[in-house]
């Protein structure tokens, strides 16, 4: 690594390895509302995935290579219990459903003293890094790119225009949404172990409300055009906040009225990706 | 014991099902999901303690006045944040993002202008000791928790049922462009179902703050949860069932607290969420169809 890397690195570490975290939950957020649905627990996945990730290096003292992937299982599962019933149904059942679960959650994490209690778990080894954030964000930007091209990505997006249609079309709607689901709580739950991995600190509150909302404001300030959109828009709220430390206590005042702008008055996100396909 | 329990769980389980009640009231009508009706219930509890602090208001004044006033400002955040989606008839999930991102940010504002202290009402307003029927205790803010509910809902159920508003309301929450075509205001009456809404709200969140005496900025989140829950299990616009299992809901909080472990009262609230979203998506006592997608 070239010395001058070395020193940014060294100096912006935190924002650096944000900046990737916060992309692949933009990324989680980005899949599930490519195929129409909104889910608000994305910050209880990456909770799971960070509380079951540091629960098996500090004490089961696994290495990292097994806890990275056995992160995702916990949110796997809850998004198949709550995916299942409410993807069937209209969107606002997997958002209202989704909506409380950080906070459930968190109640528990304060309960259960196996995982720390209300002092969450410390000295967690700090095992990921550049290459583990950035390899993952690259792989899922490169496999969203790619999905997007195909026959599948067709398939969201159409059911993403109009549901009834598509699924006259023939498209199996609900397995794509549950599909889009999972794959979202993948994503979070990585995102959850990594950050975890990289901070050797993590505590009950910090997947709840607060967080869901801030995931979704990236989403939306992007865009969902493209996988790129939602990461870049994640990356500007990231640094956004970095720039203008004085105004840390309305940095969430900020978060809101971005979704609230952004619904209203740039349903395509700020940046200039096209929604829709040009006709052929 | 167990009788002091069940009445416990039937008061705090009737704040449910007022809260539950302007919400479903909501998406039943105007066909939103809208989350700011978490902030009218910490704005409700604010007014009061304002009212009874400052200007040493009486509650039994505080209450109406505090209503009125949430209710005005639901009308306002309504017009700001969803008449303009009304109109061009945007999707669901729309409404519901729109209000999410600014019920954040009307709580972190108000979190930094007051700071997340818990704040309490003034120990006059609450009354005296507790009464003691028999083996059960019960105090005047409980006791004012099930009288001003049953006032309000009773009101609620016969403007619905009787006067030729909720005639209205009725045949806008069928269907709303034919209500209009029949010459219905509809923009106005989803003003007036904004009011009350967010007078029942306002007034619930004053309740609330009254039974436990803990006022602060995020406590209508809190209660969202519950809200939510109350409106699955009840069946997402059936008023009648959201009475039934908001105090159902309370009863069950208040007997998990009781005889497991308070801090299980949540994941055993969403665990019957996600139990009746598996069984019966379309709420306990659904007879309303489900709206498929």
């Amino acid at each position: 690594m070239p010395v001058w890397l070395d020193d940014f690195l060294w100096t912006y570490q935190n924002v650096v390895y944000a900046l990737g975290v916060n992309g692949l939950l933009a990324l989680s957020m980005y899949v599930v509302l490519s195929v129409g649905q909104l889910s608000l627990g994305q910050a209880a996945f990456m909770g799971l995935g960070a509380y079951s990730s540091a629960l098996l290096t500090v004490k089961l003292h696994l290495p990292f290579a097994i806890v990275l992937p056995a992160s995702t299982i916990a949110p796997l599962l809850f998004a198949l219990a709550i995916g299942t019933p409410t993807l069937r149904l209209s969107g606002v059942y997997l958002a209202i459903a989704t909506i409380g679960l950080g906070e459930v959650l968190r109640a528990l994490y304060i309960n259960i003293d196996f995982v720390g209690g209300a002092l969450g778990i410390s000295g967690i080894p700090e095992r990921a890094g550049l290459v583990s954030i950035y390899g993952l964000l690259i792989l899922a930007l490169l496999g969203f790119w790619l999905v997007g091209r195909s026959a599948i990505g067709r398939a969201m997006e159409a059911m993403r225009e109009d549901d009834v249609a598509a699924a006259t079309m023939g498209v199996n709607v609900a397995r794509y949404r549950l599909g889009a689901l999972l794959t979202s709580a993948v994503l979070a739950g990585l995102a959850g172990a990594l950050s975890a991995h990289i901070s050797s600190f993590i505590g009950p509150n910090e997947y709840g409300f607060e967080p869901a909302v801030t995931i979704l404001s990236y989403a939306l300030l992007g865009g969902i055009g493209s996988p790129f959109a939602p990461v870049i828009g994640a990356w500007i709220l990231t640094l956004l906040p970095e720039m203008l430390r004085g105004f840390a206590d309305l940095r969430l005042v900020f978060n809101g009225v971005i979704i609230v702008l952004a619904v209203l008055y740039l349903p395509n996100g700020i940046l200039p990706w096209a929604m829709r396909r040009r006709a052929a | 014991m167990l009788a002091q329990q069940l009445t416990n769980g039937v008061l705090l389980g009737s704040t449910y099902a007022l809260f539950a009640l302007g919400f479903t009231l909501m998406f039943g009508v105007l066909r939103v999901v809208n989350l700011t009706y978490g902030f009218y219930f910490t704005a409700g509890a604010f007014v009061a303690l304002l009212l009874t602090r400052s200007y040493s208001l009486p509650i039994w004044a505080a209450l109406p006045a505090a209503a009125v006033t949430v209710g005005a400002i639901a009308v306002v955040l309504d017009w700001l944040l969803l008449a303009r989606l009304r109109r061009i008839n945007a999707p669901e999930l729309s409404s519901l993002m729109v209000t999410l991102g600014a019920v954040l940010a009307l709580y972190a504002a108000m979190t930094a202008w007051l700071g997340p202290d818990i704040r309490r009402l003034p120990a006059e307003v609450l009354g005296g000791e507790a009464m003691i029927f028999g083996p059960l205790r019960i105090t005047q803010a409980q006791i004012l928790v099930l009288i001003a509910t049953a006032a309000m809902v009773t009101a609620l159920l016969a403007l619905m049922r009787l006067t030729p508003i909720g005639l209205a309301l009725r045949a806008m929450a069928e269907n709303p462009d034919a209500a209009g075509l029949m010459g219905i205001d509809t923009g106005r009456l989803a003003a007036l179902v904004s009011f009350i809404c967010g007078a029942l709200a306002g007034a619930g969140g004053v309740l609330i703050g009254l039974n436990f005496n803990a006022i602060q900025p995020y406590m209508g989140e809190a209660m969202m949860l519950r809200g939510f829950v109350v409106i699955i299990i009840g069946g997402l616009g059936d008023i009648r069932g959201a009475l039934i299992a908001g105090v159902l809901l309370g009863i069950i909080e208040v007997l998990t607290a009781g005889y497991i472990s308070s801090g299980l009262k949540e994941a055993v609230a969403f665990a019957i969420l996600v139990a009746v979203l598996w069984t019966r998506p379309s709420g306990l006592f659904g007879r309303t169809q489900t709206r498929r997608a």
